[in-house]
């Protein structure tokens, strides 16, 4: 099953964010072991050279460890994690509040939507879960 | 380097198809071999698998000019239909056998029975489509130092092309590499680490995807689109 990837946008970042997302939501944990270079180059369809790329720059972040003889390993570092978590965060947060923007939202209409598609009362609710 | 061209010329009864090629390919690389048709790509192959002879200029293969020992390192994989109708696929595999000394009748077998062919079938009794997977499993089944392959996925359906394309992924290793003509470039650009442009016998573009990707934020389908429009004068 090829990896869904855009063609307009160079494959090696497209991987890193890739497996940065499988890290954050979990898929893969804190010390696990990645498949070689080979394997994830042949589940994602592309090139190992750019597999190999994309691995060696997650590892200069720090996100992804080498063991010399043992092969990748997904750092244990979960702060670093929740870090990169709150980065991406940001940045949807970021160009969701530029969409609305675009389309001409107010900043109050753009968190009075937020609100109710959370299911949150508007005025005075309490936050609690309003359920369905 | 696996295959070495300098100042290579070609011309067909005076008409020129290949202008000083100068073009070289690393070991580990997949390559792809872009370009409108007449651009000169399937002469190109032809010169590096040893069957058309150049008027000027040199070709090597892993240091060898061609010849017997640069036939023995590389695996070709004709544009067209080349095998005896009249045989089945298991004596085709057997010949190959017989031929290649690196040629890995297993994996033939494998590649054949994950695509559901019927290795007793005779090669007339096979679907245009069907018979172009045989011919490149065939290619593939052996460890070659370059594979040259022309257009090896034009007539196949989409679901067996993504196939294919694991198939020359998971076949070829890192001390090897494989130059694949195409004009179904968005179904390959992903597989490919470096991409050559030729246009009007020459080369137009040797770079690597990722970096025309930047570059043009485009994907490679959509800049050769561009590259080579037609104008319609």
């Amino acid at each position: 099953m090829p990896w869904n990837l855009n063609s307009d946008r160079p494959i090696f970042i497209q991987i890193i964010e890739k497996i940065q997302m499988d890290i954050i939501s979990g898929a893969y944990r804190p010390g696990d072991k990645l498949p070689s270079v080979r394997e994830l180059a042949q589940e994602a369809s592309v090139n190992p050279n750019t597999m190999q790329k994309a691995l060696s720059e997650l590892e200069r972040t720090g996100l992804v460890y080498s063991q010399r003889t043992s092969g990748r390993f997904i750092t244990e570092d979960t702060i670093m994690i929740d870090q990169l978590k709150s980065e991406l965060a940001k940045e949807v947060v970021t160009e969701f509040l530029e969409t609305m923007q675009k389309l001409g939202f107010q900043r109050e209409e753009t968190i009075s939507l937020l609100e109710k598609a959370i299911g949150v009362e508007p005025e005075g609710g309490d936050g609690n879960d309003t359920g369905m | 380097m696996i295959l070495e061209c300098k100042s290579l010329a070609k011309a067909y009864s005076g008409s020129p198809a290949l202008l000083g090629i100068d073009l070289q390919i690393g070991s580990g690389h997949i390559v792809g071999l872009l370009g409108p048709n007449g651009s000169g790509k399937t002469t190109l192959i032809k010169l590096a698998a040893g069957l058309l002879s150049p008027d000027s200029g040199t070709i090597l293969v892993q240091g060898n000019p061609v010849g017997p020992a640069s036939k023995s390192l590389v695996s070709y994989l004709p544009d067209h239909a080349y095998l005896d109708g009249h045989r089945k696929v298991r004596e085709a595999i057997g010949f190959f056998h017989d031929f290649y000394t690196d040629f890995e009748p297993d994996r033939a077998y494998g590649m054949l029975e994950k695509l559901s062919i019927d290795p007793n079938q005779k090669l007339k009794a096979l679907s245009k489509g069907t018979k172009e997977k045989v011919q490149l499993i065939l290619a593939m089944s052996r460890r070659a130092k370059l594979y040259l392959l022309d257009e090896p996925i034009a007539g196949v359906d989409p679901a067996a092309r993504d196939y294919i394309l694991q198939t020359i992924l998971s076949n070829y290793d890192e001390s090897a590499s494989i130059l694949i003509s195409t004009h179904l470039i968005s179904d390959i650009e992903n597989i490919l680490d470096e991409v050559v442009f030729l246009q009007n016998g020459k080369i137009h573009t040797h770079a690597s995807v990722d970096l025309l990707r930047q570059e043009s934020h485009k994907s490679i389908d959509a800049l050769f689109r561009e590259v080579f429009q037609c104008s319609g004068n």
